[in-house]
């Protein structure tokens, strides 16, 4: 009996694999196409296949090491002794120190993507901030500046209004201010891998850099990803990422709709 | 005072708690015997019963959690007549949020922390240092009485009971639904959500009860084992088990009065007008605007400089536990004594400086969030030594399996899968994109349930004869493992993947969104399995209550195994001990040369010296 829950253990570790093996091909892996459609998004998915990579190798070997003693302690005859060891100095040692140098190399090699996230020195010189998000129970209003201004951290009168669609320019780095009207939201568009609570009485500042259009039906999702009420599931919204061009003529055709007051010019 | 000095002078302890070894102490009532107790033994297994009990509460909360989840928006039959008939029999979102906030709150406050602390703690420390009792009997006793205040509370906190008394409007879908992390401002403004008017109040109060029953636990803890350990009984002959409940209320003791002030903090911020947690200026649901002046991110730097400390709460017990259990079932000492007493010490002390990865994404500043990195993935370091050490354990034994090994093993094996996933979330560019997905949901299920209550399992199977005198059932106890084991790994390790897929947690109904609709099959299949694991569960309650009365009988020592516990009678009158034992050995001497005929020797066993010289000599 004992070698059959051996291999019931070794089992387990395998169809865990195995099932992590096929999960791109079943769709059960990273949004839509699977890729980042950021740069940074690049980045972080990179260190997450590092990441995946050395945790893989981990577990096999664990497993597998699991599986040996397993098996040897359940084949052991009756005249066999037991190994009596209070342990080993020098392993401990070696697994102390691998371990050690490996986690230490995981945390330094992470730092700076963060810092570029996050760290206003390392950030982007030439992010323009494109739109103040504020997030509501339960949708997001955004704030435009007109055509050839820049925000403003105040409302003006001159700005264009959305609920629950963000257009942003494709290509360069761009940022959002982010605040929250009432309770605590959190700015979440899995495609780009970014994400940034909203913090009640905060303006925070996120940047990313879409990579290619997203428009149409094509947009990407943005989701909240703080619990924010009973109303949490449905705060939907799409990110729009547009040329240059087709993002003015957006926002003019926006602008003309909200201060369109019904006057005709004279010529007309 | 003489409960602070055990000596073997019976005489003077002839008091009026919990003493006299067996001969000439007065009769207890059954009140004072079965329910008001201070005998540490009755209080621990009080504290088992109500936490398993508790656990089926629980998993009733999660099997509604994964109803939605499976079949968004339906009729649930049975249950949704009996608790929400007014919604139609199908889960409302403000009832769904509450489902999830008292399923975190029931597993966290009233299972995992009060079965490892609570019922183990108070069962196994006496015992196993060789103590008659604890050394604050009716201080015990109170932690115990204090879960029943809690436990109501947090029933009125859930929508249960009449509204004139609780004041609760709306009833469960008026239930508490801030998340068990309770983050203001939801949870501090009662227009928020209809879960954050009264319900919360009540919500805290229960916490804070909770919060007074582990702290009366954990003092006592700490002074029993500083004191009262019995002669020989050195702190490096101590079974892993009690160094993991010392270092366990050492953690406790220093971190939880941290969460009582939030606690009241935020009570007084609901109830008394003050501003600790809310700024100024906010509007919330048409409500006047906030007065303001304080800080949203304060409540979580504070919850979390308990919680994190508190995860560790919750696991470091049940891998003393295991690390005792695997010993005895491999039939070998353990691997590393000393390593594994530091590494819990490690976890411990780093466990105070990791809570700011919680809040990687919350708006803190982020040179912070680089420090955390760094101290969380450290903290990898101990727990992989721990992993190291248990296969090294299991390595060249004579395996003996049955239940409580089997769970064991799945311990370690899951505690694998629960570490390694957290390195990805400790890593702050991989958790901007993982934060608050199924990812993190997956990782601490694998820690919570798939070490620590596996953990607990093999527990009970363990110590089982030393509560009742009669063994559990192995081959139900082997069912119960398989189709556990099965039922979680297919409902959480598919979890990772829902993470990887962007899937956020506490969504009500995740599949109106395009990215996400294609993953309603695959939580179908996992609320099947989670229909299992629950099912299974009465395997156990049935083994329990079956063998308390029907158990093949048993002696001292069924296990062969080496503790102090085993000297004592099953199950063990009051006061414990026979004679007052006296320690010789280190509770890991399995298989040792020294003795010839047997493969343990007890920790009171004494072996001559010059047998031990020709024993171990060639």
């Amino acid at each position: 009996m004992g070698r059959f829950w051996a291999i019931f253990f070794v089992a387990t570790a395998v169809i865990a694999v195995a099932v992590s093996w096929f999960s791109p091909a079943l769709h059960w892996w990273f949004p839509g196409d699977g890729k980042a459609h950021s740069n940074l998004g690049l980045r972080i998915d990179d260190l997450f296949h590092l990441i995946l990579v050395i945790v893989s190798i981990t577990f096999i070997g664990t497993h597998a090491a699991l599986g040996y003693v397993l098996w040897r302690g359940a084949t052991i005859k009756p005249e066999d002794k037991v190994l009596f060891s209070h342990g080993s100095h020098s392993l401990e040692v070696i697994w102390t120190i691998v371990p050690a140098g490996i986690l230490l190399f995981i945390a330094l090699y992470q730092m700076d993507v963060w810092a570029k996230y996050r760290v206003k020195s390392f950030s982007p010189a030439e992010t323009e901030a494109v739109a103040e998000v504020t997030a509501r129970q339960f949708e997001w209003r955004i704030r435009y500046p007109a055509r050839g201004k820049k925000l403003q951290p105040t409302p003006q009168p001159d700005d264009v209004y959305t609920v629950n669609e963000l257009h942003v320019p494709t290509g360069r780095p761009v940022s959002i201010s982010l605040r929250t009207e009432d309770v605590q939201h959190s700015f979440f568009v899995p495609e780009l891998r970014v994400k940034q609570d909203a913090v009640p009485g905060l303006v925070i500042p996120v940047w990313f850099d879409v990579i290619d259009r997203r428009t149409g039906k094509n947009a990407m999702e943005l989701v909240c990803a703080e619990l924010c009420g009973w109303g949490h599931y449905k705060m939907k919204a799409r990110v729009f990422a547009e040329s240059d061009e087709e993002f003015e003529q957006w926002r003019e055709k926006i602008a003309g709709e909200q201060f369109d007051d019904g006057f005709k010019k004279a010529a007309e | 005072m003489s409960t602070l000095h055990p000596t073997l002078d019976h005489a003077g302890h002839a008091g009026d708690d919990a003493h006299g070894h067996g001969h000439g102490h007065h009769e207890l009532s059954f009140i004072q015997k079965y329910v008001f107790s201070t005998d540490h033994k009755v209080i621990g297994i009080q504290f088992l019963i109500t936490t398993m009990l508790m656990l089926m509460v629980g998993g009733a909360l999660a099997l509604g959690v994964r109803w939605q989840l499976a079949r968004p928006w339906e009729y649930m039959p049975i249950a949704g007549d009996l608790t929400f008939a007014r919604d139609g029999g199908q889960i409302s979102p403000e009832y769904y949020t509450m489902l999830f906030t008292m399923h975190a709150t029931v597993m966290i406050f009233l299972v995992i922390i009060p079965v490892l602390a609570g019922a183990f703690g108070n069962f196994l420390i006496p015992l196993m240092i060789g103590a008659d009792d604890m050394a604050f009997p009716t201080l015990n006793m109170l932690s115990y009485w204090f879960m029943w205040p809690a436990i109501l509370f947090f029933a009125f906190a859930a929508g249960i009971g009449p509204e004139w008394l609780t004041g609760v409007v709306g009833g469960m879908d008026a239930g508490t639904a801030q998340g068990w992390t309770s983050y203001p401002l939801l949870s501090a403004v009662k227009t928020s959500a209809p879960g954050s008017a009264m319900a919360q109040t009540w919500w805290l109060m229960a916490v804070t009860f909770v919060g007074v029953s582990s702290m009366m636990g954990s003092v006592n803890y700490m002074t029993t084992i500083i004191n009262m350990r019995a002669p020989g009984m050195t702190l490096f002959r101590m079974p892993l088990t009690i160094w993991a409940m010392f270092i366990t209320a050492i953690l406790q003791a220093f971190a939880l009065p941290v969460l009582t002030a939030a606690g009241f903090m935020l009570v007084a911020d609901r109830l008394l007008g003050t501003c600790f947690f809310i700024p100024a200026g906010i509007v919330i649901n048409n409500a006047a605007p906030t007065i303001g002046g304080g800080q949203t991110l304060l409540w979580q730097h504070l919850f979390w400089f308990y919680s994190h400390p508190a995860v560790y709460i919750m696991l470091l017990p049940a891998m003393g536990m295991v690390s005792d259990m695997l010993a005895c079932m491999c039939r070998k000492p353990i691997f590393g004594y000393k390593p594994m007493v530091y590494s819990m010490a490690a976890i411990a002390g780093l466990g105070f400086i990791v809570w700011g990865h919680h809040m990687f994404i919350s708006g803190m500043n982020p040179a912070l969030g680089m420090t955390f990195m760094v101290s969380t993935i450290m903290i990898a370091l101990p727990s992989a030594i721990k992993t190291f050490n248990w296969i090294g354990t299991i390595w060249g034994g004579r395996l003996q399996f049955n239940g409580v090994m089997l769970n064991c093993i799945a311990f370690v094996s899951m505690f694998i899968i629960g570490g390694l996933s957290g390195i990805f979330m400790a890593a702050v560019p991989v958790d901007i994109y993982i934060h608050d997905t199924y990812f993190i949901v997956a990782h601490f299920h694998y820690v919570l349930f798939g070490s620590t209550l596996f953990g607990v399992f093999a527990g009970i199977q363990f110590w089982f004869p030393k509560m009742w005198g009669r063994m559990m059932n192995d081959t139900v106890a082997k069912f119960h493992f398989v189709l556990t084991f099965i039922g979680f790994n297919v409902t959480f390790f598919p979890m990772h993947m829902l993470g990887v897929a962007g899937m956020p947690r506490r969504y009500a109904d995740p599949y109106h969104f395009e990215y996400l609709s294609h993953l309603l099959p695959l939580n179908q299949v996992m609320t099947a399995a989670a229909v299992l694991m629950g099912v299974a569960q009465f395997l156990l309650l049935g083994n329990f209550a079956y063998s308390m009365f029907f158990g093949e009988k048993c002696g001292r020592n069924p296990w062969n195994a080496n503790g102090l516990e085993w000297t004592a009678p099953s199950p063990p009158g009051h006061g414990n001990f026979d004679v007052l034992p006296v320690v010789y050995h280190g509770p890991y001497e399995y298989s040792s040369p020294i003795v010839k005929d047997k493969d343990y020797l007890m920790q009171t066993e004494y072996v001559p010296l010059a047998q031990r010289q020709t024993n171990a000599g060639h």
